[in-house]
C-alpha cells in the first residue's frame, strides 16, 4: 500500500458506514464534498503553491455541466458527472494562461475568471439553456442514496490523486516547482506543462464534487453553487489541516467543518466570530497548519 | 584557440534591463573538457550572461549556438535536456525536500538510477546529509547540493557561479578538485569566479567582462598584467 493508502481506505468506509448509524446525511454529504474540495485545494496550493481563490468556479461549472446534460442530453447522472468534469477542466483549459501570474494577482484573477463564469451561467439570456437566475431541478433523477454513494466514490477519487502525488515523481516535480520554479527547470522538469496539468486535475475533482452536489440536492440556484464562501471554506480547511500531505486537509475539514456546523446550529450569533478568529489564529501561530505540529514532533505525516 | 569544435559558442549576445545594458556584444566560445574563466567586476554581467546562456533570461540580440544548433528561443528544461546546466550565484536548492530528494527531482528526466544518485552524493560530500532538509544546509553544502542537481541531469555545458565565494581554505582546494575532475570527464565548464587564485587552479583561459563587454581574452597571467584589466578592477 502507497503511503497513505490505508488513511484514505479508512476515510472513504468511514463515510460509506456512517449514514447506518448517523442520521445527518446532510452533514456527513456536506463534509464529503468539502474533503473533495480541500484536496482539490491542496493539489494546486500544495503541490505548485498557487492558491485559487476562485476555486468555487470549477464546482458550478461541474454542476452546471453536470445537470444540463441530464436535462438536455438526457444523460444518466453518473456519465452526467463526468461530463460536468469535462467542462470545469475546458475552464480550467481556458483560464490556464492565469498561470502565468504569480502570488496575489493569481488568486484574484481567479477570483475574477469564477465571477465571469458566474455571470454568464446566470444570465438571464441565457434561460433557454442554463435556466439563468431561476436555477436547475433535477427532480426526476433526484436519488439521495445513489448521489451519496457517488460523492464517496468521488471522495476515493479525489483522495487516490492526492496519494498518487504524495508517491509519485509527478507529485515530486510539482513540489520541486513550488519550491524553486527555475531550477525545477533545470532538473529537466516541463514547469509550464507540470503546473497546468495540476491545475486540470484540481479543476476536475471540483467538478465531480459539483456535480455530486448538483444531483444529490437536485434543486439549487446559480448562487448556491458559485457562492465565494466555498472557496473559502475549502481554503481555510486546507491551511488549517496543513498542505501538500494528504492527512492535512482531512483533519483540518472534519474539525472545523464539524465546528463550523457545531456552532452554526447552537450558536449562530458567534459563527462569524469564531471564523474570523481560527483564521487570525492559523495565520498568527500555525502558518503550515496542524500537520506541522506532528512534524515539529518527529512523525511522519502521509 | 580551443583545442576541438566548439560545444557552446556565443556570438554578439545583448541583455538590457529597462535602460541599462547589462551584455553589449558578449562573444565566446567553449570545447567539450574545457574550462573558460568569466571575470569582471561587480556588475558587469557575468551573472546575466550565465542566465541569459542557460535561458532565465531571453536575449535582445546575438545568438547561443550548441554544437552548431540555435538554442535562443528554447525554454530552460529544454536547454537541461540538450545538455546545460548551472548553478547559482545564490544557491537555489529545493529547500523544503530532503537532500536525497532533491537528486531524484533532477533523476527522473535524466534517468539516473539510485547507484548513480549513490555516487553523486559521495562525490560532493553530501551522502551523510541525504536524509535533511535542503533548508537546513549552510550554504557551501547548498552550493555543493545546487551542483549536485545540476550533474545529475548530465550537463554537457556547466555553467557555474561563484561556487568558491564563502568557502574555507580547505572547501575551495576540495571543490577546485571536484570542478576539474567534472571537466576531466568532458564536460565543458564556464566558472564565473572573483577568486583568482581559485580560478588558476582550474584553467588558465579566462575572459574578462566589462560593462557587459569583453575587454580581454587570453591566459590569467597575461590578463594580470594588461593594463585595461588593471584599470577595471582597481577602477571598480
Ligand atoms: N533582473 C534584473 N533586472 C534589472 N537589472 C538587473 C537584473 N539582473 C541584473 N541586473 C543588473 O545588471 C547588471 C549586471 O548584473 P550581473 O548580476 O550580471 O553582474 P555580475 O557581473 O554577476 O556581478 P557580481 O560580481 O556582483 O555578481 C547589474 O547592474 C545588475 O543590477
Ligand atoms: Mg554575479
Amino acid at each position: 500500500m502507497p503511503r497513505g493508502g490505508w488513511y484514505s481506505v479508512g476515510v472513504v468506509l468511514l463515510f460509506a458506514l456512517l449514514p447506518f448509524v448517523y442520521g445527518n446525511h446532510a452533514l456527513l454529504f456536506n463534509m464529503m464534498m468539502y474533503l473533495v474540495l480541500a484536496q482539490g485545494i491542496n493539489v494546486l496550493f500544495g503541490f505548485t503553491g498557487y492558491l485559487p481563490f476562485g476555486y468555487v468556479g470549477f464546482f458550478g461549472a461541474g454542476a452546471y455541466g453536470a445537470s444540463l446534460a441530464i436535462l438536455l442530453v438526457h444523460l444518466p447522472p453518473v456519465p452526467a458527472l463526468f461530463v460536468g468534469a469535462a467542462v470545469s477542466v475546458l475552464v480550467a483549459l481556458l483560464l490556464a494562461p492565469l498561470l502565468r501570474l504569480s502570488g496575489a494577482y493569481f488568486a484574484i484573477a481567479s477570483l475574477a475568471a469564477s465571477e465571469v463564469v458566474y455571470y454568464i451561467v446566470s444570465n438571464p439570456h441565457l434561460v433557454s439553456l442554463t435556466q439563468g437566475p431561476y436555477g436547475i431541478s433535477l427532480a426526476q433523477v433526484y436519488n439521495s442514496g445513489a448521489s451519496y454513494a457517488t460523492m464517496v466514490v468521488v471522495l476515493a477519487m479525489a483522495l487516490a490523486a492526492v496519494v498518487y502525488l504524495r508517491n509519485s515523481h509527478m507529485g515530486l516535480a510539482l513540489q520541486a516547482i513550488r519550491e524553486e520554479p527555475i531550477s525545477a527547470g533545470f532538473a529537466g522538469i516541463n514547469v509550464v506543462r507540470e503546473r497546468t496539468r495540476a491545475w486540470l486535475l484540481s479543476a476536475a475533482l471540483a467538478g465531480l464534487a459539483g456535480g455530486a452536489y448538483a444531483w444529490h440536492v437536485s434543486v439549487f440556484y446559480p448562487k448556491s453553487v458559485f457562492d465565494l464562501n466555498i472557496s473559502v471554506f475549502a481554503i481555510v480547511f486546507t491551511l488549517f489541516g496543513g498542505v501538500a500531505t494528504l492527512v492535512g486537509p482531512i483533519v483540518g475539514t472534519l474539525l472545523l467543518y464539524g465546528l463550523y456546523n457545531w456552532i452554526g446550529i447552537s450558536q449562530p450569533e458567534y459563527f462569524q466570530l469564531v471564523f474570523g478568529i481560527v483564521i487570525v489564529l492559523l495565520v498568527l501561530f500555525l502558518p503550515n497548519g496542524l500537520v506541522s505540529l506532528l512534524r515539529r514532533a518527529k512523525i511522519h505525516v502521509p | 584557440m580551443s583545442p576541438s569544435a566548439p560545444l557552446l559558442s556565443v556570438e554578439r549576445l545583448s541583455k538590457r534591463f529597462g535602460a541599462f545594458q547589462a551584455l553589449d556584444g558578449l562573444t565566446l566560445e567553449l570545447a567539450p573538457g574545457e574550462v573558460l574563466g568569466l571575470v569582471g567586476p561587480n556588475g558587469s554581467g557575468k551573472t546575466t550572461a550565465i542566465n541569459v546562456i542557460s535561458g532565465v533570461y531571453s536575449a535582445d540580440a546575438g545568438s547561443i549556438l550548441l554544437d552548431g544548433r540555435s538554442i535562443g528561443g528554447l525554454p530552460i528544461h529544454r536547454r537541461a535536456h540538450l545538455g546545460i546546466n548551472r548553478t547559482f550565484q545564490v544557491p537555489k536548492p529545493f529547500r523544503g525536500l530532503t537532500v536525497g530528494e532533491n537528486l531524484e527531482v533532477a533523476a527522473v528526466y535524466s534517468r539516473a538510477d539510485r547507484a548513480e544518485i549513490g555516487k553523486c552524493l559521495e562525490f560532493l560530500e553530501l551522502a551523510p546529509l541525504v536524509g535533511r532538509e535542503a533548508a537546513s544546509l549552510n550554504s557551501a553544502q547548498q552550493k555543493r547540493l545546487d551542483l549536485a542537481r545540476a550533474l545529475i541531469a548530465r550537463p554537457r555545458l556547466l555553467l557555474v557561479d561563484e561556487l568558491g565565494a564563502g568557502l574555507n581554505p580547505v572547501e575551495l582546494q576540495r571543490m577546485a578538485q571536484t570542478l576539474t575532475t567534472i571537466a576531466r570527464s568532458g564536460v565543458a565548464l564556464l566558472v564565473v569566479e572573483h577568486l583568482l587564485g581559485f580560478l588558476r587552479e582550474l584553467t588558465t583561459r579566462v575572459v574578462v567582462m566589462d560593462a557587459g563587454r569583453e575587454i580581454f581574452e587570453g591566459s590569467l597571467e597575461v590578463a594580470a598584467r594588461d593594463r585595461q584589466v588593471i584599470d577595471v578592477f582597481l577602477g571598480g
